[in-house]
């Protein structure tokens, strides 16, 4: 086999073809060492200022081992004692996101670029989703029950707070990719502000608010479980008082039981979203 | 033409997203039953939630204006959280890259790919903040336990991730690859990696930012960070500290949200 | 080698295959016993219906498919019976070209196309792109030849199809093959670009002496490139001939009785005229 390619016999005489190729330029691979340099001096300075007792990993899975040996067998006995606590979870969860969706649509018409007021009035829509989905539900519930005191009170409020964002947020997107022909159908008939919203507006973004609604849902259920362990109410509390007295076989009935119904509202939510889209 | 014309309806309704009336009004029945039935078994003391509101304003006035005078305490929980981020995001990929392939249909054996599954469905299960609590109770307060408790949960959600671009992957190019006589590590660099890389970057990016979050609650609990510190000024009343916290939370959160996004828009 | 062989002056045939069968484990038999003999280079096309088992067949060549019982003596030697190690190192020696390009789409042309190379680089050397130099030049040299000169950087997901399956071909050809298979190359192109790629293909075939076997479902583009046509029917060989020799009853034999000279003939009648407009309630 030759060398390298000859030409077809009978064209031209033979070309001169480079023998070296680069996939990235010199400048492409210096911003690469770059980015790489940065993220391994990160990962280092982060790493570094941590304190890690390396001595603890030594003998990490044999205390992993030994806590599945006190943790099993689950005590069945104690399950009728969080039947109450966990259908308060599943309440905390529930009102919270309706109390949110009542909050959550004039939100989202106010961060919407296309349907809000004015600049003012934007930003201000917009702060609030910040605000919102950046403290995080338990963060909120420490915020409610020095409020309102320790209990499913603080629990719904904290649930309804992080959860306002989370669903403006993606309804306000909504808004703003609805069909701009039909809004402007219905304004030339000269229908007031709101009439334009309920009748062009709302049935465009429905599935939306519905799908998100319910997914928020399903995860609020997930996030009402550890409320209580800021006194907000719901099983987080039992739990914690469960892990705190090293009683690890209650604690596991525990766990089982939330992942029961978080498992049950995942597969809820996914069955119902299925079914709007 | 006179049978269209003969029964005009005289009144007309929308059609219901419920499909008939009854179903509506079957729907919003269920809704005031369970409103009703909710209310009455939560253990809501209402005459003590409406004697506290005057408190509850009271606490709203003290909250504003927020206190940054102790703004070295803030530094250092913030710092703490940010360092437990960007620590267990890097752990926990290096920890979803097995657990990811593992758990790909078209990669891995049967019973493995049960049982990497099923321990990533449980895993989702459970809120950052109780496994916070497992590892504070194993390893002690501190940010130690943060580090583990985030680097379990990401990389559970990382490898969910990788098991499924590897499963969405297109074969077509790895068959091509192979048909030139490439070996299996070949094959893996350059038909693989690059349908993946891209999307599993992005997805590296995203769960620094989740991290960035989860950092700061599961300090409630004692795995270190800014959590902890928030959770001591509530404990002791400071509450125009912990407004203070509370916006420094705000802007840091949102402040990874944008280079999150940013990021995520340059990769592409 | 084709060079070698006429040198030697003795027939040996570039590709034989024996007996070649393939039974899935649900029982239906894609092949049943496969007998093909190439002792030239040559362009040769298989034809037949769906599920006669030209993709089967093309690809039990290389062992995509595992065959189930038959030998495939590529140079004397019997893919079939190979391990692993040796399998590798004869799939270097035969270039696949597919219907959907499998192309790796975020890579640049020269990185796909240095791919073909890697079954004759190591680990290493792969993913540190160093090619030896005389490669580069091929690649270079090779994209030049299929009509892409300056695309070299360019990602082949910016590519069009005919584009692309050019990119396919260069490919296989960086591996200097000693067999060339083509999967369907042209299904998902435009008549006008499968014409020019046939018509490259057909070239290539003539310039390096490679003899090259495509499965292909046009009989009419079969007709105007290939140098010998197969035709299979129920995972058989029902016809083996010269491109000249397939008459309208041989097309018979492979597709069934149908008349091949009439134009298609539309499938479906639109609804249409004063019925249906009357059951759609507009007229009064």
């Amino acid at each position: 086999m030759t060398a390298h390619q000859q030409p077809p016999r009978g064209t031209a005489p033979a070309r001169t073809y480079p023998d070296r190729w680069e996939r990235y330029s010199p400048r492409e691979r210096a911003v690469h060492w770059l980015w790489l340099g940065g993220i391994a001096l990160a990962a280092a300075w982060s790493v570094s200022a941590l304190d890690i007792e390396w001595a603890f990993f030594a003998d990490a899975h044999e205390q992993a081992v030994d806590l599945v040996e006190r943790m099993w067998p689950p005590r069945w006995s104690y399950l009728p004692r969080i039947v109450q606590p966990l259908i308060e979870t599943l309440h905390i969860a529930t009102l919270g996101t309706m109390i949110a969706v009542v909050f959550a649509l004039p939100v989202a018409f106010l961060a919407a670029r296309n349907t809000t007021w004015n600049q003012g009035t934007w930003l201000i829509g917009r702060a609030m989703l910040v605000l919102s989905r950046s403290i995080n539900t338990v963060i909120w519930g420490l915020v409610f029950v020095a409020i309102f005191g320790p209990g499913p009170v603080a629990g719904i409020c904290a649930v309804a707070a992080r959860s306002v964002g989370f669903i403006a947020k993606l309804v306000a997107e909504a808004i703003e990719e609805v069909d701009a022909g039909q809004v402007e159908a219905v304004e030339s008939t000269g229908a007031t502000t709101l009439q334009v919203y309920g009748v062009a507006i709302l049935p465009q973004i429905l599935p939306v608010l519905i799908g998100t609604t319910i997914y928020r849902w399903d995860i609020n259920v997930r996030e009402s479980s550890v409320l209580g362990f800021v006194g907000a109410g719901g099983i987080g509390l039992l739990l914690y008082a469960s892990i705190n007295q090293f009683a690890w076989s209650q604690a596991l009935v525990i766990l089982i039981a939330i992942l029961g119904i978080v498992i049950v509202s995942e597969v809820l939510s996914a069955y119902v979203r299925s079914r709007i889209v | 033409m006179t049978a269209a014309t003969a029964a005009r309806p005289e009144r007309w309704r929308p059609p219901s997203l419920f499909g008939s009336p009854g179903r509506r009004l079957a729907f919003w029945a269920l809704v005031c039953a369970y409103l009703i039935w909710s209310l009455s078994t939560l253990n809501v003391d209402t005459a003590r939630i409406l004697a506290g509101l005057p408190r509850a304003w009271t606490i709203l006035e003290r909250m504003v204006p927020p206190d940054f005078s102790r703004w070295q305490l803030l530094l250092t929980g913030m710092v703490e959280s940010i360092q437990i981020a960007i620590a267990a995001t890097i752990v926990g990929a290096v920890l979803s890259v097995p657990l990811g392939i593992a758990a790909a249909a078209n990669l891995s054996p049967r019973p493995l790919y049960l049982a990497a599954r099923g321990f990533i469905v449980v895993g989702r299960t459970f809120h950052e903040v109780i496994i916070a609590i497992f590892f504070v109770k194993l390893f002690g307060f501190g940010p130690v336990a943060g580090l583990l408790t985030l680097a379990f949960s990401s990389a559970i959600f990382l490898g969910k991730m990788l098991a499924e671009d590897i499963e969405n992957m297109k074969p077509g190019p790895v068959e091509a690859i192979r048909a030139t006589g490439a070996s299996f590590g070949q094959t893996f660099f350059y038909a693989v990696v690059p349908q993946v890389l891209v999307k599993t970057l992005g997805v590296l990016i995203y769960r620094l930012d989740s991290n960035l979050r989860h950092s700061t609650v599961i300090g409630i609990v004692g795995a270190g960070g800014i959590g902890q510190t928030l959770s001591a000024s509530f404990t002791r009343y400071d509450f125009d500290f912990a407004s203070a916290i509370l916006l420094t939370i705000a802007a840091m959160v949102a402040f990874g949200e944008w280079f999150s996004d940013w990021a995520r828009r340059r990769l592409r | 080698m084709s060079a070698e062989v006429q040198a030697a002056g003795r027939p040996r045939p570039l590709l034989a295959v024996e007996g070649l069968t393939k039974v899935y484990p649900t029982g239906k038999k894609a092949l049943g016993g496969v007998d093909v003999v190439i002792d030239r280079p040559q362009l040769v096309a298989v034809i037949g219906s769906s599920g006669a088992g030209k993709s089967t067949f093309i690809r039990c060549i290389n062992r995509l498919v595992e065959p189930t019982a038959g030998r495939v003596l590529l140079n004397d030697e019997d893919i079939v019976a190979l391990d692993r190690r040796g399998l590798r190192a004869a799939r270097r020696r035969i270039g696949m070209i597919f219907q959907e390009y499998n192309l790796v789409e975020r890579l640049s042309v020269m990185q796909n196309v240095l791919s073909g190379r890697l079954g004759y680089v190591g680990l290493i050397a792969a993913l540190r792109y160093r090619f030896p130099p005389q490669d580069i030049q091929a690649a270079f040299a090779l994209l030049d030849r299929v009509g892409l000169a300056g695309y070299h950087d360019q990602r082949a997901d910016a590519l069009s199809g005919g584009q692309r399956q050019r990119v396919g071909i260069a490919r296989a050809l960086m591996q200097r093959p000693d067999l060339l298979l083509l999967d369907e190359p042209t299904a998902s192109l435009d008549p006008k670009t499968s014409r020019q790629i046939m018509r490259l293909v057909r070239e290539l075939v003539a310039e390096r002496q490679t003899p090259a076997i495509i499965n292909i479902h046009d009989v009419a583009l079969a007709r105007a490139y290939a140098d010998r046509i197969i035709g299979m029917k129920d995972g058989l060989v029902v016809f083996d001939a010269e491109a000249g020799a397939l008459t309208d009853a041989a097309l018979g034999r492979i597709y069934g009785e149908e008349d091949w000279s009439s134009p298609q003939e539309e499938d479906e009648e639109l609804p249409a005229g004063p019925a249906a407009m009357a059951s759609l309630g507009m007229m009064t």
